[in-house]
């Protein structure tokens, strides 16, 4: 059999879109910079952005107002939304990838219904805490019911699939479905004896929201969410093992428990801290690696990174819309994120059915 | 070389391996034969550590259930009977699974080289899952060849385990593959494939290891295994082996006749 060295010379390869994958990561972030500025900029309050920015160019004091605007509302909510938008398109990614199957979501395996399952409770039940936790953990309640929520829902999914250090995924995925169903049927029955004020919280929590961000919330999250972001470059090259299946992955060499045990427990924190902070957003961890698969293919070590992007800035994109729509209130983003989401992907499965549309 | 000794395999009740004993030499292609069902491939799974199993398993020495998966993968590549893949992969990107991270100079020259050496040269750029089922096994052959594409490193041989490689070919990408198997033992690589085609066993192996009911029936050079009596004993009917020029290569001719089972 010939060397490698004796074979000619042919520097481009047919099929290879690793180019075109990295010119999209440099579109993304300038994209994801214009969605940001425009976050920036775009509000209920006259506050303005380069008002502001001129002021500190110029040396000139800058206005309380504007200092309050931009400072204490629009900058955390801007970082939160990317933040929140990369961690679910990131976790989407990272899940469809470790099931091998582009509909699998942290929505769909139970953990996002484990998170809000715990957010639920902490509203309708937060009540019956002693006082004195009560206001120990004060604002915290909620995103640390929901992250506890959809941690223990990925442990018990584990430990249901899991036998001699091996996970199946058919199990976990049943297993998944059968826990997001009784998540759900316990939220339900919370929801059923809660009181009005409580269903008003409710209501608003679960149609997903980031216009509560603050900098104390965001620092409180932002470790979490970050869990993906840190094991994306560890996990994406297991990942694209995985799509060969499990034997095979391992034949090539891929580390498949270490694999799937980074990527369980990165997309529980990250969901689990998205959730809580932010309610119900669909769509995201769906409709964006979707997108890029279509547009660069699948390779992980690419998808991961332009996922977040392109997550970020759908998710800001969409929360200017809310903020826009019905000015000076607000629509929930979630609303927002399923009506373009929805008929977007719809159009999508149907414009591209077949085998490619995976 | 490959060294199994005393392999066991239960899938819940049910034993499909009985106490085997493999071997196999770099520079040799071993088949693995027997009917459907005899454990054949189990026996693959088992020596490439992908079923648990009773007994050891060492390839160079290096024992297969202690060693790191990404010392496997330096020494051994294994194709299986047939890969769905889950996402839109095109040719190029599957082969390039094989190797690690990047996109080198010479890594590309290797996947163009191993699409070529399959026959499937101008293939790069097509998706992987608009092939046919033969095109697709030829695909993950190029894989597994660019992963091992040397066969000896370093006066070490390395393996490719192959399960069923020709199941979905043609007879002239038949010849195709086993010639690629043959060449890399001839270059002092090892091959061990689990085979159906009995004349294509005839034709390009060293060693046959004949498989029946989870047992090994006789493991030696093909002149020895595949007889009327081995052969019509393990597959339950009747099979005469003849010889025809002008390479002197057996056939085998099933008889029309079952025999009383």
């Amino acid at each position: 059999m010939a060397l490698a060295s004796e074979i000619p010379a042919k520097m481009t390869l047919d099929g290879d879109r690793s180019h075109a994958a990295n010119r999209l990561t440099f579109v993304l972030l300038i994209v994801l910079g214009i969605a940001m500025l425009g976050s920036l900029a775009i509000g209920a309050s006259g506050a303005s952005l380069w008002g502001a920015l001129w002021d500190l160019a110029t040396g000139g004091e800058l206005a309380l107002r504007d200092r309050v605007v931009l400072w204490e509302i629009r900058l955390p909510r801007t970082i939160m939304g990317a933040v929140v938008g990369a961690a679910l398109a990131v976790s989407g990614a990272t899940m469809q990838g470790l099931f091998r199957n582009p509909l699998a979501d942290p929505g769909l395996i139970g953990v996002s219904a484990g998170a809000g399952l715990g957010a639920i409770v902490a509203i309708v039940l937060g009540g019956l805490l002693p006082i004195a936790l009560q206001q120990a953990l004060g604002y915290y309640v909620v995103p640390l019911a929901a992250f506890v929520g959809s941690w223990a829902t990925t442990l018990i999914l584990y430990r249901v699939s899991t036998r001699k250090g091996r996970t199946s995924v058919a199990t976990m995925l049943l297993a998944g479905i059968a826990l997001g169903a009784l998540s759900g049927a316990v939220s339900g029955l919370l929801v059923y004896i809660a009181d009005d004020t409580q269903l008003r919280t409710l209501t608003f929590w679960g149609m997903g929201s980031i216009a509560g961000a603050t900098w104390s919330k965001l620092f409180a999250a932002l470790p979490l969410m970050a869990a993906t972001f840190v094991a994306a470059p560890f996990i994406a090259k297991g990942l694209n093992g995985l799509a060969l299946g499990e034997a095979a992955a391992s034949h090539i060499g891929i580390d498949v428990q270490r694999t799937k045990n980074v990527a369980i427990l990165a997309v529980a924190a990250s969901v689990g801290a998205a959730v809580a902070v932010s309610g119900g957003i669909g769509f995201v961890g769906l409709v964006v690696p979707h997108l890029l698969r279509l547009a660069v293919g699948p390779d992980h070590r690419y998808l991961l990174r332009n996922s977040a992007l392109l997550g970020a800035a759908l998710l800001l994109v969409a929360d200017i819309i809310s903020r826009m729509v019905i000015a000076p209130a607000e629509l929930p983003i979630g609303i927002i994120m399923a009506v373009i989401g929805g008929p977007f992907f719809l159009w999508i499965l149907l414009r591209r059915r077949g085998i490619l549309d995976m | 070389m490959l060294n199994a000794q005393n392999i066991t395999v239960r899938y819940g009740k049910h034993d499909i391996l009985h106490n085997i004993d493999f071997h196999a030499q770099p520079g040799a292609v071993t088949a693995i034969v027997g009917p459907n069902g005899s454990g054949k491939t189990t026996l693959l799974k088992a020596i490439t550590g992908e079923v648990a199993h009773g007994g050891t398993v060492t390839l160079n020495d290096m024992d297969i259930d202690a060693a790191k998966a990404w010392e496997l993968a330096a020494i051994r590549a294994v194709l299986p009977q047939a890969t769905p893949l889950a996402f839109p992969f095109t040719v190029s990107e599957v082969v390039q699974l094989g190797l690690s991270n990047g996109i080198s100079a010479a890594r590309v020259r290797l996947i163009v080289a191993a699409l070529e050496r399959v026959g499937l040269s101008g293939y790069g750029a097509r998706y992987y899952q608009e092939l046919s089922g033969g095109e697709q096994q030829r695909v993950q052959l190029a894989r597994v060849l660019t992963q091992v594409w040397d066969p000896v490193v370093d006066g070490t041989a390395r393996w490719l385990f192959l399960d069923e490689p020709v199941s979905a070919l043609d007879i002239g990408h038949q010849l195709q593959v086993m010639q690629i198997a043959r060449d890399f033992a001839d270059a002092g690589g090892g091959v061990v494939a689990v085979m159906h085609d009995l004349n294509l066993t005839a034709m390009f192996a060293d060693t046959v290891a004949l498989i029946s009911d989870g047992r090994v029936l006789a493991q030696d050079a093909p002149a020895e295994v595949l007889t009327n009596e081995l052969l019509s004993e393990a597959y339950h009917c009747g099979v005469r082996v003849n010889t025809a020029p002008p390479s002197g290569t057996y056939l085998l001719p099933h008889v029309a006749t079952q025999l009383a089972s």
